[in-house]
């Protein structure tokens, strides 16, 4: 038994599919000497929950070599590489994004195609350049050429600059998703940081945006809020950098009032209907199983 | 859904030590009520609370808000256990220290940003001193919010990891600081003596775990027991403390947190 009486084998998040949309790997190339650890820590917690799938994304050299929200073409490739690789050595738990940098438009357009062409199942775009910016829109074009769903970095409600991004907010990333109708836009991280409230105003009623739940940040009542803005149809759970307030989220939701379809929807099967057929091999399975 | 068994609660999470009651002036929180309040504890099987008064966090003097906060516990006060704040700069202000000792409160909370204190004023080492010779704990909060959604009127800033030092050294007071990340953990206890750091503790609701693990890494250099279980509700869901221990690559290191009822006797002790 762990300290909180939970069987071992009993998955902490509860026995239903689980799929962690917005999830981080580091590679040897990222200048950090504990990068595999970090690496085995998110399997070995996701073990722990209950996830059945990772869809991760790499930020060319986190920094290293160029900005982690301004890759290089270079590293932006480099970064795609080292998540190709992992999806392919770990099997159905892992499925990758391509990262693509859209002020480098025809290595964006080629990092797509290539990253489709090995296995890739989403676009991730970080903040190098506004959500609403016209250098989008091919990027968005080629994702639904290939039937892929966007992860934008969102910061929630953005009053002022930041340092070492271009950052976008809901607003941003609304006048994006109205352009391209066809294109399921993920906001990454409502508690990621910044004012989650305006996000959910801003995003309400345009029906391709979906909110992913990981960051840091729990606050009460985001969760109802964000639930009660954009319905259970389009939340996707996720962890992005910590798994523990991820699975405080899991808890929050068993306790706020769903009922096991709209628990189910937001756990794994939003992210079945908007990533490409045979993402989820296990996922399905997982289902099946669950009956 | 899995929750936490009932059966076998975390022994040592018998006290949240870092929960509020009341409204935040700066974006709604559902429902701060200690009748909520008591039902949150029973339900993720926590014995009991150490709870403030979240609007007199805000307020210059800190009386009314207490009075409040002693009011509105007094129906709960098997399982919950009052936290008033005591500002040291404030006229008869030990009126207030014996106030809250005479309601049976064991921690004594002081917010030294929103006073405007810098990180080596007196009136917090009077404050300091005088909860040693009462023998209550001293708490301190480093934030209430992340700091990237913080309304442009909330210009406090967090604490400073120098206030902590500061009155650590000086004093042989319990402190205990709620809502630091790793980083302000680390800095505030290496920068200690070992009988410094004897007196101060640190709640883990702020800490980050896997997969970077802070709090795996905090245990294993500085010893759980220089920890405490908290969970900074109604700001922020309580199943984020319990998450963070279950999660630890061994879960049963937080079997050696702090009992916080035993926080000013043991830092008594490091000073004597």
């Amino acid at each position: 038994m762990t300290l909180s009486g939970v069987p071992d084998a009993a998955p902490l998040g509860g026995p239903a599919p689980l799929i962690d949309v917005h999830a981080h790997f580091l590679h040897a190339d990222c200048g950090r000497a504990g990068w595999a650890a970090v690496n085995e820590a998110r399997f070995r917690a996701g073990e722990r929950i209950g996830i059945g799938c990772h869809v991760a994304s790499i930020l060319g050299t986190w920094g290293h070599r160029s900005p982690t929200y301004f890759p290089s073409p270079h590293d932006v490739s480099l970064g795609n590489d080292a998540m190709i690789a992992l999806q392919e050595r770990e099997g159905h738990r892992v499925r990758g994004y391509v990262v693509v940098n859209p002020n480098h438009t025809g290595h964006a357009l080629a990092e797509i195609d290539r990253g489709v062409s090995r296995g890739l199942v989403g676009v991730k775009l970080l903040a190098s350049r506004r959500a609403d910016d016209p250098l989008l829109d091919p990027v968005l074009d080629l994702a639904a050429e290939h039937g892929l769903p966007m992860l934008h970095h969102v910061w929630q409600h953005r009053t002022r600059s930041w340092p070492n991004q271009d950052i976008s907010d809901g607003t941003d990333l609304g006048r994006l998703a109205g352009r391209h109708p066809d294109v399921p836009c993920i906001l990454a991280h409502i508690g990621g940081g910044g004012d989650y409230a305006h996000t959910f105003a801003a995003v309400a009623d345009i029906p391709n945006v979906y909110l992913d739940l990981s960051g840091s940040g729990v606050d009460r009542g985001m969760l109802d809020d964000a639930l009660a803005a954009v319905g259970p149809q389009r939340l996707l759970w996720g962890a992005d950098v910590t798994l523990e307030t991820g699975l405080a989220k899991l808890w929050a939701l068993d306790v706020i009032g769903l009922d096991d379809e709209e628990l189910a929807a937001i756990r794994w099967r939003n992210a079945m209907g908007i990533f490409p057929p045979g993402t989820f091999p296990m996922i399905v399975q997982a289902a099946g199983s669950a009956g | 859904m899995t929750l936490p068994d009932p059966a076998t609660p975390s022994h040592r999470h018998t006290v949240d030590v870092h929960s509020y009651i009341g409204p935040y002036p700066f974006r709604h929180v559902p429902h701060p009520d200690p009748d909520v309040l008591v039902r949150v504890i029973e339900r993720e099987r926590i014995g009991a609370a150490w709870v403030g008064h979240l609007p007199t966090a805000f307020h210059r003097d800190p009386s009314h808000g207490n009075a409040q906060l002693y009011r509105a516990l007094a129906v709960h006060r098997q399982r919950l256990h009052p936290a008033p704040v005591v500002r040291p700069d404030w006229p008869r202000w030990m009126d207030e220290l014996r106030r809250a000792r005479d309601e049976g409160a064991p921690v004594i909370r002081a917010y030294p940003p929103q006073w405007g204190y810098g990180d080596e004023e007196s009136p917090l080492l009077d404050l300091a001193h005088a909860c040693a010779e009462a023998g209550l704990v001293l708490l301190l909060t480093t934030r209430f919010e992340d700091l990237r959604q913080r309304s442009r009127l909330d210009v406090a800033g967090d604490l400073r990891a120098a206030s902590v030092r500061a009155v650590a050294r000086a004093s042989s007071a319990a402190l205990l600081v709620v809502a630091a990340g790793r980083d302000f953990v680390e800095e505030v206890h290496w920068g200690l003596t070992p009988a410094e750091q004897g007196r101060v503790w640190w709640d883990i609701s702020w800490v980050w775990g896997p997969p970077e693990d802070h709090l795996a890494h905090l245990l294993q250099t500085m010893g759980g027991e220089r920890f405490v279980f908290g969970t900074g509700w109604p700001l922020r869901l309580t199943q984020a403390a319990s998450a963070n221990i279950a999660l630890l690559p061994d879960p049963s290191a937080a079997s050696t947190f702090a009992d916080p009822q035993t926080l000013a006797g043991a830092a008594s002790a490091t000073a004597r």
